[in-house]
């Protein structure tokens, strides 16, 4: 259970900003370390330009550290990712209106991943697909359907389906269902805990929601600045928070028992 | 159905009654919002939560009169301070926005000017509706600024929009927004595009100002624990319809007697209490265009100032079918 | 809620994601075509040569043999303008493609990677544009020589540039989408990125810009064979009748002047209504 699946040492990433006498660099990750576990969700949370995103880029291969280095199952993740690298971890992002091309169908799309990677006999791969959307609670009907036709969570659970087609040991949910209506998001986040569950997933959570981290992860790291600033399991970060700047966040959210308390 | 704050001994700022709104889409026209009434009390704040689609902001923003070409309003009154807006092509709204209502947008770094001084934006509307110079104006501005948490505001009162943060910005939204000591504030997801340490700032300084100025909110938001923190009253919107109502948002949170405020409660992660495992759903009600066009029968009333809206109609059905597998 | 406003979604939109709505692009297909093959069945359509002199017979009005009458050499001006369409609609197209399909892919490359190779690309359109386009073309049919060759090599060099610089633009937006990160970190190669997510959700304001450079190419035409340059004589085209006209005009010829003009503004606004209407047809559904 407590066999480390992905571990980020040390990471800084460093930007340049503007040009000439007005360049400068920012330091959007100063010395990150953090692991995901075996069948973990692993929360990251922090505020806009805390340096989550940026976290979740360079894990996925979008983005190149400065220094430090980044391991899966124990292994040096090289710089170049193979294709072998890239079916270990995929990534579901924020803006389920923008994360599909909105010129491919469903089916397309999977195959589009299946195709590149050709690790699956041909015939077998749209067999694939429909698990796919059944694994995601998605109607096989669906599969020849675009973007524009599918509601917010049905496009976020295409996205699920195309980032598990291939089968990864490890996600990456950047923001997945902060573009979601409540009563969605909650499907969708009971969705990404019965894969865990089904899947032995290992997933990396990075959300400025609170609440919803509390109610899904396992393990939390609070993120402020480049640096994370706390890590502990979920129930004693909520319970007991160490850092001011946890306490900071978790006394901003507005409590919806507090009112409900009061009027009992 | 105007009679559910009458009990209390306070007057109602707005009143809307029986409004519908219509959208004409591809020729055809679709009921928007179907027969809803509210009022907003004085010195109160009714939140009216709703997710994507449910027509809160189109309520809203029917209000303002700021409705799209092809929506229109197309019975019921809206009445401020007694007076119907709507009346002689909205003469009279003309004549009390900016002045008794204002409003809070979302999007604040798209609200305000980038070319133009905060301190000038904040007393634009103040300088149409009064007689001030500007230097009087100015000291108004850095009132408000003060007034709204801008800390050094004689300085900050000729910065422009891009010299401050997301939060800045919003505080100078509001400081405009009460420029003219407006008895009204209409506010559209104000905290929505903000990080959760700003928006607990936010709702801090609307608090003060419920308190300090009386001024009535009509606050819309999908954010339930917004509105717990801040509102007093309640009406939740689902589909174009008010499904619950209450002036008593306690009563809503503790007792939700209707389905939809049921299923939108248990949808929602909570930062205290027990751990348990969400309700979702998946999707937020049928599209504009494939709602039921029958008009919604009248609320009943729970209690006095506590209304639902009959369980059986059509649209409900769709929501629950989809969320079946859950 | 949904405020679109198109007129009918019928079911070919549903099929195909197309918003089918307009008129303007039905009225500018049945122009185009109506021109089109007016000029391709020219033989069909009149027995004359349009480059035979009957000197015998010049600046005719309109007579049953001749019913748009004939020019100063006694050509006939309803073959001509039949024959002058053929020259100036083919070599126009023509000269689409080549910018077209080289600004379409530099564009595409520059807005997808970025770097010094956009910046150097965008810095040597700079120069291109620099120049008004006429002045730019003129002087390179000018040193080219005259000759159909000339001007598609003119208004290569020249043209690209639009295309480049338009397909960069849509590139850079759909770059940011969150479709192309998802499929660079699926491990899809960047040239089946550019092919497959890229250039399919930019390509339509190409297609769109290439209707109105169309009506651009025939007014470069038309205005380089007025000047002389261009097209050779005895060839039949739009901008030499126009050029050769107007000394009659005078002497009241107008119609030798009037009609091939028309004809220029008739096939422009043919392409203009296309390409709008394309705009509208062409816009995916989001």
């Amino acid at each position: 259970m407590s066999k480390p699946i992905f571990e980020a040492r040390d990471v800084s990433v460093t930007f340049n900003v503007g040009r000439g006498r007005n360049k400068s660099q920012v330091h959007a990750l100063k010395k990150v370390s953090l692991d995901v576990n075996e069948g973990e969700i692993v929360g990251l949370v922090g505020e806009s330009g805390s340096g989550k995103s940026t976290l979740a880029r360079v894990a996925i291969g979008l983005q190149k550290q400065n220094s430090g280095e980044l391991f899966y199952a124990g292994q040096a993740l090289p710089k170049v990712r193979t294709l072998e690298d890239r079916r270990k971890m995929q990534m579901i992002f924020q803006d389920p209106y923008s994360s599909l091309d909105p010129r491919m169908s469903v089916k397309q799309a999977i195959f589009e991943l299946l195709d590149t990677h050709n690790v699956l006999p041909k015939e077998k791969r749209l067999d694939r697909c429909k698990e796919l959307l059944s694994l995601v609670k998605l109607p096989e009907s669906l599969l020849d359907s675009r973007p524009y036709a599918m509601s917010g969570g049905q496009r976020q659970r295409v996205a699920i389906a195309r980032a598990l087609s291939l089968n990864p040991q490890f996600l990456i949910a950047d923001e997945a269902v902060s573009a979601l209506d409540v009563s969605v998001q909650a499907s969708i986040i009971n969705l990404l805990s019965d894969l865990r569950d089904s899947l032995k997933l290992s997933i990396l959570f990075i959300s400025h929601d609170l609440a919803i981290v509390r109610l899904l992860c396992d393990r939390v790291n609070v993120i402020n600045l480049g640096e994370i600033v706390e890590s502990s399991p979920t129930l004693s970060l909520f319970d007991n928070p160490q850092h001011a700047y946890t306490r900071q966040l978790i006394s901003a959210v507005p409590k919806l028992d507090a009112i409900v308390r009061n009027a009992n | 159905m105007n009679a559910m704050n009458s009990g209390a001994m306070t007057s109602n700022v707005l009143e809307v009654e029986d409004l519908q709104i219509v959208a004409r889409i591809a020729g055809r026209d679709y009921i928007a919002i179907d027969n809803i009434s509210f009022s907003v009390a004085e010195g109160h704040a009714r939140g009216l939560v709703g997710e994507s689609g449910s027509g809160k902001s189109l309520t809203l923003r029917a209000i303002m009169g700021l409705l799209p070409a092809n929506v229109r309003v197309t019975s019921g009154v809206i009445k401020f301070q007694g007076q119907d807006l709507l009346a002689e092509g909205g003469k009279y709204r003309k004549s009390v926005l900016g002045t008794g209502i204002s409003m809070v947008f979302q999007e604040p770094s798209v609200a305000l000017n980038p070319v133009m001084k905060i301190g000038k934006q904040i007393t634009d509307s103040l300088m149409q509706h009064s007689d001030l110079n500007r230097k009087q104006a100015r000291e108004r501005a850095i009132d408000l600024m003060d007034q709204v948490g801008i800390r050094e505001a004689s300085k900050r009162v000729d910065d422009f929009p891009f010299q401050l943060s997301g939060g800045m910005k919003q505080r100078v939204m509001i400081a405009a927004a009460l420029a003219c000591g407006p008895e009204l504030i209409l506010c559209d997801e104000p905290t929505t595009a903000l990080d959760v340490t700003i928006q607990a700032q936010i709702i801090e300084l609307f608090k003060k100002l419920r308190s300090e100025l009386k001024v009535s909110l009509l606050y819309v938001t999908h954010d339930i624990g917004v509105v717990a923190e801040l509102c007093d009253a309640i009406s939740v919107m689902y589909s174009g319809r008010i499904v619950e109502q209450a002036d008593d948002i306690n009563k809503v949170f503790s007792h939700p007697r209707h389905p939809y405020t049921k299923a939108l409660l248990s949808a929602i992660p909570r930062i205290d209490g027990p751990i348990q495992r969400l309700k979702g759903l998946d999707n937020t009600g049928p599209s504009l265009t494939q709602r039921s066009q029958e008009l919604a029968p009248p609320m009943t009333n729970v209690e006095p100032g506590w209304q639902i809206a009959p369980f059986e109609f059509a649209d409900l059905d769709a929501l629950w079918s989809a969320s079946s597998h859950e | 809620m949904s405020t679109s406003l198109s007129l009918r979604p019928n079911i070919l939109s549903r099929l195909r994601g197309f918003r089918v709505n307009n008129f303007r692009l039905y009225l500018g297909i049945f122009i185009i075509f109506v021109v089109v093959a007016m000029a391709v069945l020219a033989s069909h359509l009149t027995k004359f040569d349009p480059i035979s002199q009957d000197l015998l017979n010049t600046l005719q009005g309109g007579t049953a043999e001749h019913f748009l009458g004939t020019d100063n050499l006694g050509r006939d001006v309803w073959s001509r303008l039949l024959y002058g369409g053929r020259t100036d609609l083919f070599l126009a197209s023509i000269a689409v493609l080549a910018p077209f399909v080289i600004g379409t892919v530099v564009g595409a490359i520059c807005g997808y990677f970025s770097g010094w190779v956009d910046t150097l690309v965008m810095r040597i359109a700079d120069v291109v544009v620099a120049f008004p386009f006429y002045v730019l073309v003129i002087s390179l049919v000018f040193i080219l020589g005259n000759g159909v060759g000339s001007i598609f090599i003119a208004i290569s060099l020249v043209s690209w540039v639009a295309y480049a610089r338009i397909v960069r633009a849509e590139t850079m937006i759909v770059r940011s989408k969150e479709f192309i990160e998802a499929a660079q970190t699926g491990g899809i190669s960047n040239q089946k990125i550019i092919t497959r997510h890229v250039l399919p959700n930019v390509i339509t304001q190409a297609i769109v810009y290439a209707m109105s450079d169309i009506v651009l190419n025939i007014g470069v035409i038309v205005t380089l064979s007025y000047f002389g340059l261009g097209i050779v004589p005895p060839t039949p085209d739009w901008g030499r009748m126009i050029a050769e006209g107007q000394q009659f005009l005078a002497g009241g010829y107008y119609a030798l002047t009037i009609l091939p003009a028309l004809a220029v503004v008739i096939t422009s606004l043919g392409l203009s209504f296309i390409g709008d209407g394309l705009a509208v047809a062409l816009r995916v559904k989001r």
